[in-house]
């Protein structure tokens, strides 16, 4: 067992781990946070994005003990303390990006850091940015549309909003 | 998927990494990004018995100019690679096929290490290392040794690195003006390439080939008659030449080696233009 101290969400725990735990698992499994949704357990599908020190990663093919020392952002981390959503968030629900939900909380987390990331964004930018997202449902074009009205927002649109 | 029980050890330095791997032989593996070795211990295709993790070593992300090569830390990610202004500028090549790789929250983990020393013969980036002719520093017990890039993947998923040794640094040629292309045949958005070509056209040609074989492969061929003077078309069709590419789920054999004409002759002209 190794001794690992992540912070989650603002919030530092110290936790004895086997090695081989998953940080997915670790999240939801040991801290209870289950919003992160694991899906092809692959590091295919996203399902799993969270932000390990801001950026996006798939935690399903993360060991929990690699995480010592971070900070992670799970989609229970975004929203503000009296529940104010996320721009993204507030994004999504705008523009309807999404029907079953399942693969949102990753598509959400990999939008922030997409969004962080760039300094411009376009459609095909947004698109492939989102490359290591599935999503089973929409067809993305509502999910580009809500991460491109981020962008406009924050004034890092070069092209027009289809 | 859980991967195996193993133990688990963190390398503060590449000394303590070589050190940890002396002791532990061929039941350890070094862990990096974790990105190649992770999925197969999830399948249990690999169950090391230690994991040395040398994620946390420090100084070894760099990207730096060093006379007339580009020195790259072991640990630098496909992130930083594809963000390198200095890369962009000198070796855009190495950049952009590390913008191919995955995704990006692979290529947030993922390390240029990492992907040349589990050897992958369809992974992106050991093809355009390999059309570089790029140099690879492994270090071990007794110093460190330089191998040509040419000289280092031996088989699948083998490299020419000692149980004992570690991958610490990876120089390419700065080519800032050269032709270039990478060539990346997929079905989906960050699939592994079904064939794939790097090129570059320095006075001299470099051309190497994703998944044709057990590792990743300099196409000799292609590279033979350029410097014989053919031309781009009659050169392409050299492409398959000592080649030996699988057939799966996305495509037989022989379907590759008639792709790998396709993609190559895509990669001359581009690199010509």
């Amino acid at each position: 067992m190794v001794m690992i101290s992540v912070g989650v969400n603002g919030v530092t725990h110290e936790t004895e781990v086997e090695p081989r735990l998953l940080l997915v698992l670790y999240l939801r499994e040991t801290l209870g946070l289950t919003g992160t949704n694991i899906g092809c357990d692959t590091s295919s599908c996203g399902a799993c994005t969270v932000l390990l020190n801001g950026e996006s990663v798939k935690s399903c093919t993360l060991l929990a003990v690699q995480a010592d020392g971070a900070d992670i952002t799970t989609i229970e981390g975004l929203a503000g303390p009296d529940g104010t959503l996320h721009p993204v968030q507030e994004a999504f629900r705008q523009n309807h990006a999404l029907q079953c939900g399942y693969c949102t909380p990753g598509m959400v987390m990999a939008a922030v850091s997409l969004l962080d990331e760039e300094d411009q964004l376009d459609e095909d930018g947004v698109r492939e940015g989102l490359e290591g997202n599935l999503c089973r449902c929409t067809g993305y074009h509502n999910i580009v549309k809500a991460v491109l009205s981020c962008a406009a927002e924050r004034g890092m649109v070069t092209g027009a909003v289809s | 998927m859980i991967p195996a029980s193993f133990d688990y050890v963190r390398a503060g330095s590449v000394d303590e990494a070589v050190a940890l791997l002396t002791e532990h032989g061929d039941a350890a593996k070094l862990l990096a990004g974790g990105h190649s070795l992770l999925p197969l211990m999830k399948l249990r295709l690999a169950t090391p018995g230690v994991l040395i993790d040398v994620g946390r070593v420090a100084d070894l992300s760099y990207i730096e100019a060093r006379g007339d090569e580009i020195a790259i830390g072991a640990l630098a990610r496909h992130h930083d690679l594809e963000t390198s202004a200095l890369l962009k500028d000198q070796v855009p090549l190495l950049s952009y096929t590390a913008h191919q790789v995955g995704d990006p929250q692979v290529r947030h983990r993922g390390t240029l290490g990492g992907t040349l020393a589990h050897g992958d013969p369809a992974s992106d980036l050991p093809a355009a290392v390999l059309a570089l002719g790029g140099t690879l520093v492994a270090q071990g017990p007794n110093g460190s040794r330089e191998i040509a890039a040419s000289d280092f993947f031996r088989g699948f998923l083998e490299t020419a690195l000692a149980p004992d040794e570690m991958l610490v640094e990876i120089r390419v040629p700065k080519v800032p003006g050269a032709g270039w292309s990478f060539q990346k045949f997929n079905r989906r958005a960050q699939d592994w390439a079904i064939v794939g070509v790097a090129a570059v056209l320095n006075g001299h040609a470099g051309i190497a080939l994703v998944n044709m074989g057990s590792t990743p492969l300099r196409a000799a061929g292609v590279e033979e008659a350029l410097r014989g003077g053919a031309t781009v078309s009659d050169a392409a069709a050299a492409a398959d030449e000592g080649t030996d590419p699988p057939s799966d789920i996305n495509a037989t054999s022989e379907y590759r080696r008639h792709l790998v004409t396709v993609l190559v002759r895509r990669a001359l002209e581009e690199a010509t233009r």
